[in-house]
């Protein structure tokens, strides 16, 4: 079974639309959606929900007032400033670590699970997806993560499915980190701007880090044809293959705002031509491993 | 006062309306808390006259004091302590350093030592005071480094404040205690959809919020029914065009080029002030 990982450093740059197009262009493979805290992949691939599970993160600190004297020692040694001069617990900056609950001389605190978000096992018309929505506001999107790349090992095993393809968040933190480490491809889509070079950086940097072999695709790459050439020089320079480079085209806004992939709303479209050219050239890849 | 630009999805124009609003201010502090990908600064080229480095503390076990009793590892939320018989074993990467295992530890054998995670870089861009932090590729942990760019938070100044994307944790710690918050979007479906659970943070956070459009006239308009509906205001539109997408790949501001729109976002400075009532 084999794992690819679509993400970009930078937000916005076309990951999902690339890996709904992907899921379209391939056969017999599950799709996850690790951007679990603004999830999109939902809106173009229509998933049923099959199975939905409980996921929880951080526990809250919950304060027994009955017990409490406000003697203060728990919100001197909370290090998340999380209690307050009231001696109440403020659930944005609690991180449920429990500190609280073993400073309190009354044994007045305790820790309290919260569901932090839910894990889905969907069916789509091109196989099985596993997707997740944290909850507002919620932390450890990480461990979301995590639990949702379990479900769909489980999953394609189950299936006999070869390929998971995974479409990740934004940014080097910590869902990114759940959603790359053990893939055996990371395709980095990068835009031709001074915020995208930038980032595509740190977002390859982060890959090398990990050992996570890495593929460069250019989105929109005639916004700015001189930092597309940018990205070609940096890419060889770091022996980095760029798998495909895409045309901006508001094609791709009209699919996303009739509910598909560019693939079915365009198939003759240019976008449409150079997605199946950078599929082609991870195929190729992951045949080669 | 405090006004801090959030979105929800990435790319819809975060950084492009804080660093264009923090401009059109006179001397305004602009904190870039995007620390996974900061980019205020390739559009503003600051001089960096301070940086500190951010530093977490992790715990660090005396073996000789340890008896692999486990209670640490029992206490840690994170799964940041493995206690065999023989050794214990620290994982940096999961510790949220609260320092319980040093408190629970009945042998005293847990201390702490510091790790470095991020930098913060502080300078100036003409009048602008700009701060912004970077984490260190490899470390999940954002919140520590957003939270060290904040204590730099000049009471004095107006504060704009580029949060990172998404809607979880460092989003949180970046807008917390915002006396207004700019969710900047685009009129798409994944725009629509990854601003309505924004605003739901920001209900839930008691922040009041306006939204700018940017890439007005692409996508639809179920956007514009929605902040209707929800009573959201529209606070400003940024038309799509080539000609600011194009400054943007240059990483040159808009408002630079195009004075015009200087106006524009004086007014929506003015605009957050009076909702604001400061």
């Amino acid at each position: 079974m084999k794992q690819i990982t679509v993400l970009s450093g930078k937000g916005g740059t076309g990951k999902t639309t690339l890996t709904a197009s992907f899921a379209a262009l391939a056969r017999n493979i599950v799709v996850v959606d690790c951007d679990v805290d603004a999830p999109d992949l939902h809106l173009l691939l229509h998933p049923q929900i099959m199975k939905t599970q409980e996921f929880r993160g951080p526990k809250l600190a919950v304060i027994d007032k009955t017990k409490c004297v406000e003697c203060g020692l728990c919100r001197d040694a909370c290090r998340f400033d999380a209690i307050n001069d009231t001696i109440e617990v403020d659930p944005f900056l609690c991180e449920g670590c429990g500190v609280c609950v073993v400073t309190c001389p009354n044994e007045a605190i305790s820790l309290k699970e919260r569901i932090s978000g839910y894990a889905f096992i969907s069916k789509t018309k091109y196989g099985t997806m596993s997707h997740a929505r944290l909850n507002p506001g919620e932390a450890t999107s990480g461990k979301l993560v995590t639990l949702v790349r379990h479900n769909a090992r489980q999953i394609a095993e189950k299936e006999n499915c070869q390929l998971i393809l995974i479409d990740g968040p934004p940014g080097i933190g910590c869902p990114v980190i759940a959603s790359v480490t053990g893939v055996n491809v990371g395709l980095l889509v990068a835009e031709p701007t001074m915020s995208g070079i930038h980032d595509l950086e740190r977002a390859l940097q982060l890959l090398n880090h990990f050992n996570v072999p890495p593929f460069v695709c250019i989105n929109m790459y005639d916004i700015n044809r001189k930092n597309a050439e940018r990205i070609v020089k940096f890419c060889e320079k770091n022996k980095v293959e760029i798998a495909g480079e895409i045309p901006f085209d508001p094609n791709v806004t009209e699919a996303m705002v009739a509910g598909k992939t560019i693939i079915e709303y365009s198939p003759k479209n240019i976008v449409s031509r150079e997605i199946e050219t950078v599929w082609k050239t991870l195929l190729s890849a992951l045949n080669e491993e | 006062m405090i006004i801090s630009i959030a979105s929800g999805k990435g790319g819809t124009g975060k950084t492009t309306v804080a660093v264009n609003m923090a401009l059109s201010l006179r001397d305004a502090q602009l904190l870039d808390c995007d620390v996974e990908e900061p980019n205020v600064h390739l559009l503003l080229h600051p001089k960096i006259n301070e940086t500190k480095m951010v530093y977490v503390p992790i715990p660090q076990v005396n073996e000789e004091l340890c008896d692999h009793c486990g209670k640490c590892s029992e206490f840690c939320e994170c799964n940041a302590l493995f206690v065999s018989p023989e050794k214990v074993l620290v994982f940096p990467e999961l510790c949220n350093s609260c320092g319980g295992c040093v408190i629970v530890c009945p042998q005293k054998a847990i201390t702490e030592k510091k790790r470095k995670i991020g930098t913060v870089k502080m300078g100036m861009a003409g009048n602008m005071e700009l701060v912004y932090g970077e984490l260190e590729v490899g470390e999940p942990m954002a919140v520590p480094v957003i939270k060290e760019v904040k204590k730099q938070i000049n009471n004095h100044k107006t504060t704009i404040i580029d949060s990172p994307p998404g809607t979880s944790c460092p989003v949180i710690e970046s807008i917390y205690k915002s006396d207004y918050c700019v969710l900047v979007s685009e009129p798409t479906p994944f725009g629509l959809h990854d601003l309505k659970i924004t605003v739901q943070v920001l209900e839930d956070m008691k922040i009041p919020c306006g939204v700018v459009v940017n890439r007005a006239g692409i996508g639809d308009r179920k956007l514009y029914e929605y902040c209707e509906e929800k009573g959201v205001p529209i606070l400003l539109e940024i038309p799509f065009q080539r000609r600011i997408m194009e400054l943007y790949s240059h990483g040159v501001p808009f408002t630079v080029e195009m004075q015009e729109w200087r106006d524009k976002f004086e007014m929506l400075f003015d605009e957050i002030k009076d909702r604001v009532g400061k």
